[in-house]
């Protein structure tokens, strides 16, 4: 089970800003975190340091086996495929279709193909798109795009699955949807960090709450709910 | 790496070749004036280096003796030369056997000179170790007693070696520039495939794949691009040799000097052809690959 450690992380861009400072926490396998924090404090910054997409420039992130700051580049990929990414803006493939979509991120890692077409379908079915297998994301409405996304994301089975805002282009019964799909997937036991600005989600299904503000965790609470800081 | 996710490679890179029309067209066309030129320029210079080892082969010092010398001077003579060092054979041709010799290259009319009017002179051909040799022999010939004089063939050959260097060293300069140009061509044409496909490399990458994964159609797509161009210099080469070749009579070597026969020397010019194209391809993508695939 993967458990995520981090121990002072602090990120400073080359322009000198500082958007992430003295971060210290431990995800154990299984939870269910927020991220919450207003536009700028740092919340996309911290979330990047989580898959990689930014490296630290002090401090240091455990995922699992891999230690960032010891990681080799190559090593990267294999890390990456120990969690699923969910982004705001799906980053679907638009010449591809439903299937393919999820099937892409099988095969890139060279799974065998007799293995990708039982789990995409199995996939598919956990977040209710069986039968929009041939549509392609153009066709499909701001929520199925999203299904696909988190389909595309649990695909390879990954025990922690990275959501930044994947409720922030969507209505709220859309999002309600989102929400129920994630916590499906929480509760198999793989362990879920959503960065998001929607209060009446956080409120309505507590979970493990992170507050990031001016890059620096001001609060973190089991169960904590979204106050008037946005 | 597996089979299948190879030939889903090639399969990618040929969709992107074709994606790309005209920027493909534009690279594979430089590839190939690049290797039309670099094909012809290969021929020439591969045969000009056969006939100059032919030529330089053929070399022979002749040493001419001294018209009132004795036959006793003459063995003499034959022995000194023999003992020179380098020297391999030495054989004595009087100045009738090369008045014959002339008359059987140059005619009948040349006979006139037969008899008493013959103006040559005895001669010994002295043949070296090494072509190399040929101007310390001469040289050494030159200073024994009874010897009138002593050359060798070489001179005139030299200034048309010397010829043949200065453009084989134009040649291969500017295919060098050219080989850049198509080069720099490739690369631009894969820039444009990594930035069309930006968003996919950018999947791959929060999926998993890795760096070599991701590479690899890029790669293949330059090569590709090289081996196409090649395509055409390796037809134009082959049908232009075999036209020299058969045409000008170098089938037989009449006066010693032949060419490259059209087997099995187009088999490894073509060989060599599409190697440089898919290596310069591969360059191109390797160089757009460094600037434009951070991964």
């Amino acid at each position: 089970m993967t458990t995520i450690q981090i121990k002072n992380a602090m990120k400073r861009y080359d322009n000198g800003v500082i958007a992430v400072k003295g971060i210290s926490l431990t995800v154990e396998p299984g939870e269910f975190v927020y991220v919450i924090g207003s536009s700028g404090a740092g919340k996309s910054t911290f979330i990047k340091l989580l898959y990689h997409e930014l490296a630290l420039t002090e401090g240091m992130i455990k995922l699992g086996r891999f230690n960032f700051g010891e990681m080799k580049d190559r090593d990267v990929p294999y890390m990456r495929r120990e969690i699923g990414i969910v982004f705001q803006d799906f980053k679907l493939l638009p010449r591809l279709t439903v299937f393919e979509n999820v099937a892409y991120a099988m095969q890139v890692i060279e799974t065998p193909t007799r293995k990708i077409k039982p789990r995409v379908m199995h996939v598919l079915r956990l977040v209710g798109l069986e039968q929009k297998l041939r549509r392609f994301p153009s066709e499909l409405s701001g929520g199925e795009q999203q299904r696909v996304a988190i389909a595309r994301a649990i695909v390879n089975s990954p025990e922690v699955v990275i959501a930044d805002e994947p409720t922030g282009n969507l209505d709220p019964d859309t999002s309600d949807e989102i929400m129920d799909i994630l916590e499906r997937i929480n509760s198999d036991g793989t362990t879920i960090i959503m960065a998001t600005h929607n209060r009446e989600l956080v409120n309505m299904r507590p979970h493990r709450l992170l507050e990031i503000a001016g890059g620096r965790l001001v609060r973190d609470e089991e169960g904590g709910a979204y106050g008037n800081e946005d | 790496m597996k089979i299948r996710t190879m030939g889903r490679h090639v399969g990618d890179s040929l969709r992107s070749l074709r994606r790309n029309g005209w920027m493909s067209l534009a690279a594979v066309s430089a590839v190939t004036v690049t290797l039309l030129l670099v094909g012809v320029f290969m021929a020439l210079l591969l045969n000009v280096n056969r006939v100059t080892t032919q030529v330089e082969n053929d070399v022979r010092v002749r040493v001419y003796i001294d018209a009132n010398t004795t036959k006793a001077d003459t063995a003499q003579l034959k022995g000194q030369l023999s003992a020179l060092k380098d020297v391999k054979t030495v054989k004595y041709r009087s100045r009738a056997q090369e008045l014959n010799a002339i008359v059987g290259d140059y005619g009948d009319q040349w006979k006139m000179f037969a008899g008493d009017k013959n103006p040559l002179q005895n001669v010994f051909l002295v043949d070296t170790a090494s072509p190399k040799a040929t101007m310390s022999v001469t040289k050494q010939a030159a200073k024994l007693d009874h010897v009138a004089s002593a050359s060798y063939g070489g001179q005139t050959a030299k200034r048309l070696f010397g010829a043949v260097d200065t453009v084989q060293n134009w040649g291969i300069g500017f295919t060098i520039v050219l080989l850049f140009v198509a080069v720099f061509l490739i690369s631009n044409t894969i820039r444009i495939t990594i930035l069309s496909r930006s968003d996919e490399i950018g999947v791959m990458r929060l999926v998993g794949a890795t760096n070599a994964y991701i590479r690899w159609p890029f790669l293949l797509e330059g090569a590709w691009t090289g081996l196409f161009g090649s395509l055409i210099p390796m037809a134009v080469v082959d049908a232009g040799y075999s036209v020299v070749y058969h045409s000008f009579g170098f089938t037989r070597a009449a006066n010693g000097f032949s060419l490259f026969p059209t087997m099995p020397f187009l088999v490894w010019l073509d060989l060599a052809l599409a190697g440089i194209g898919i290596i310069i391809g591969a360059l191109g993508a390797l160089i757009s690959m460094r600037r434009f695939l951070r991964i």
